[in-house]
């Protein structure tokens, strides 16, 4: 499978990633050459095979449904670009 | 005396024990040593104040008689693991002025045991790459160079001429401490990030069993295969560091319940009678005959020293890679959604929260993490999840299954060489086809999609002079025979020196 540049774009846009028209080729070429890297994985006989989901067997951790941290809005919001008595600011999104 | 920036871990211990110098003195020196080394690009942040304040606790500590398994070592901590008042970047201008509120679960462990932070290190852009070249503030120079090679610190002390590649993404931990910048690094892996950069600059590494060391605190590339480990001059300092780093952690679910072994009283037991594995399917194509007779030397030196040497095969090998640049970008595109320009890190402002998400992540992503979010996002959108993601999670099954019959067979460890050839030149790889590049972690990234412990243990020079490695790979959670038969390669082959600190 290869993909177009129309995949391209819907692709980046899926991944929000703006890019400009100069981008859109290499990025093509780039893609492409992975994805024909990965097309060999189609010569195994995966039938039957269970996909992994955990590498190392284990057992969920449990513990009490509780609180055990928090209560530092401050320290949450001191690293955003924009805030607000510790609310995160964005343009608006509800007209 | 040896220069204090020349001690191993368990050397620098004993001395400080024995009070033959001081913390302070040893922070000092690597302090300075830091300093002429600023070319090499390898520290992103350097911390003196913080290291001399540390240094200071603990020869106090150790006045009064107490101090933990690491008191006094002053360690280079890659940019990765969040270092509470010290900004932490993931190599990445997205988080260039982050300031983490907290500690990582690793470096915390390490403070606890009375270690010393120098900075933070240099690493490819969010641990993805195997070259240093993708970090967002500057390629890392190695410390290494060919026999007769042009590279030198200029008049001005800028790098001249076309130096090597230290290796990725764990580049600027495996320089450091090949040019005696600190003792010990910590370090990732997720497809080979720690074992590669090792063989490269002739140091040890170590990738523990999936699980083995908490990831809480760490910057996420792809979550089910990400494991943090040392970086160091030799097996037996791997082996303390490692058991610093490691232990249960509530924070993080994958982390398992399981009580630390003492990993240094494991590196004298020898490999008598113990089987390992050389699989043939890792005889690839193009390998340098240079590898291949490491690799058959490496054999001989654990048969010499009592271990029994049987060939064995793992038939899904050459699938592993193509597998990983599924699962690895998948997991990526997911973990690096985060970084949308509202709550940290860049933002650039758009005409609607979308544009400012796009702008912002245009901006603050270099051109691999971009290409990697887009492989990811793509394998994982509606109609091709299950022709790629779920093909691909398959395949991992397979390749686990792989080594279970092996290990079953009575096998304990695997002998394999690290990578493919030794370091290469920068800007010499991957710019037109980034699968060139990808190539590296061939011998590496098996045992990251089956969740095993991997050491690097260098093991000779090749025609150019520059270190190559060979790859223990053993069962899960069973670090300790990857340290005994590291140290008996290490015994054989001999400990491997940086020539000259050329760039001072």
């Amino acid at each position: 499978m290869s993909v177009d540049e129309k995949t391209v774009r819907r692709i980046a846009h899926l991944a929000r990633i703006a890019v400009t028209d100069a981008e859109v080729p290499h990025l093509q070429g780039e893609l492409n050459a992975i994805l024909s890297f990965v097309e060999q994985l189609n010569e195994v006989d995966v039938e039957g095979v269970e996909p992994m989901t955990s590498v190392t067997p284990m057992v969920m951790k449990k513990r009490q449904d509780g609180v055990t941290d928090g209560g530092y809005p401050e320290k949450i919001v001191q690293n955003a670009p924009a805030t607000e008595d510790n609310f995160f600011l964005v343009p608006k999104v509800v007209e | 005396m040896t220069e204090l920036t020349h001690l191993t871990i368990a050397e620098a211990r004993d001395g400080l024990k024995a009070k033959t110098f001081s913390a302070v003195e040893l922070a000092q020196a690597h302090i300075d040593a830091i300093e002429k080394a600023r070319a090499l690009n390898a520290y992103l942040v350097e911390t003196p104040e913080k290291a001399l304040s540390m240094a200071k606790a603990s020869d106090e500590k150790i006045a009064r008689g107490e101090g933990g398994a690491l008191e006094g070592i002053p360690l280079g901590i890659k940019d990765l693991f969040c270092t509470e008042g010290t900004v932490t970047t993931a190599g990445s201008k997205i988080l260039g002025n982050f300031n983490p509120a907290y500690e990582s679960t690793v470096t915390r462990n390490l403070w606890n045991d009375g270690a010393v932070m120098l900075g933070k290190l240099n690493l490819d852009e969010f641990a993805m790459g195997s070259s240093n070249e993708t970090s967002a503030f500057g390629p890392v120079v190695s410390p290494w160079r060919r026999e007769g090679s042009n590279v030198s610190a200029g008049a001005s002390g800028a790098i001249e001429g076309t130096h090597l590649v230290p290796g990725g993404s764990s580049g600027g931990s495996a320089a450091a401490v090949a040019a005696h910048l600190c003792l010990g690094a910590t370090a990732t892996d997720t497809g080979g990030s720690i074992r590669q950069p090792a063989a490269f600059t002739g140091t040890v590494g170590i990738k523990p069993t999936y699980g083995r060391v908490s990831r809480w605190g760490t910057v996420a590339f792809a979550s089910s295969l990400d494991q943090a480990g040392p970086i160091t001059r030799t097996v037996r300092d791997s082996a303390i560091m490692l058991r610093s780093m490691s232990g249960p952690d509530p924070k993080d679910t994958t982390c398992v319940d399981l009580p630390v072994p003492d990993f240094e009283a494991a590196i004298s037991r020898g490999v008598k009678g113990l089987k390992i594995g050389i699989p043939k399917e890792y005889r690839v194509d193009g390998m340098s005959p240079e590898i291949e007779q490491l690799w058959h030397q490496g054999a001989e030196w654990l048969r010499a020293a009592g271990a029994e040497i049987v060939e064995v095969s793992l038939p899904h090998t050459k699938y592993a890679l193509p597998a990983y640049y599924i699962v690895a970008p998948a997991e990526a595109s997911s973990n690096l959604a985060r970084y949308d320009g509202v709550r940290y890190g860049l933002r650039e402002n758009g005409r609607d929260i979308v544009d400012l998400y796009e702008k912002t992540r245009a901006a603050g992503f270099g051109r691999e993490v971009k290409r990697r979010i887009m492989i990811g996002t793509y394998v994982l959108s509606a109609g091709y999840y299950d022709a790629y993601y779920v093909r691909a999670q398959k395949l991992r099954t397979l390749i686990k299954r792989d080594f279970e019959e092996v290990y079953a067979k009575g096998v304990h460890a695997i002998l394999t060489p690290a990578t493919p050839s030794s370091a290469f030149g920068i800007g010499e790889k991957g710019s037109g086809d980034p699968v060139e590049m990808y190539l590296n972690d061939i011998f590496t990234v098996t045992v990251n999609m089956a969740g095993l412990p991997g050491i690097a243990v260098p093991a000779g020079l090749d025609a150019q002079g520059l270190p190559l490695g060979l790859q223990l790979i053993g069962r899960a959670f069973d670090e300790e025979t990857l340290f005994a038969a590291g140290q008996v390669i290490e015994d054989s082959a001999g400990r491997i020196e940086l020539p000259q600190a050329w760039w001072a």
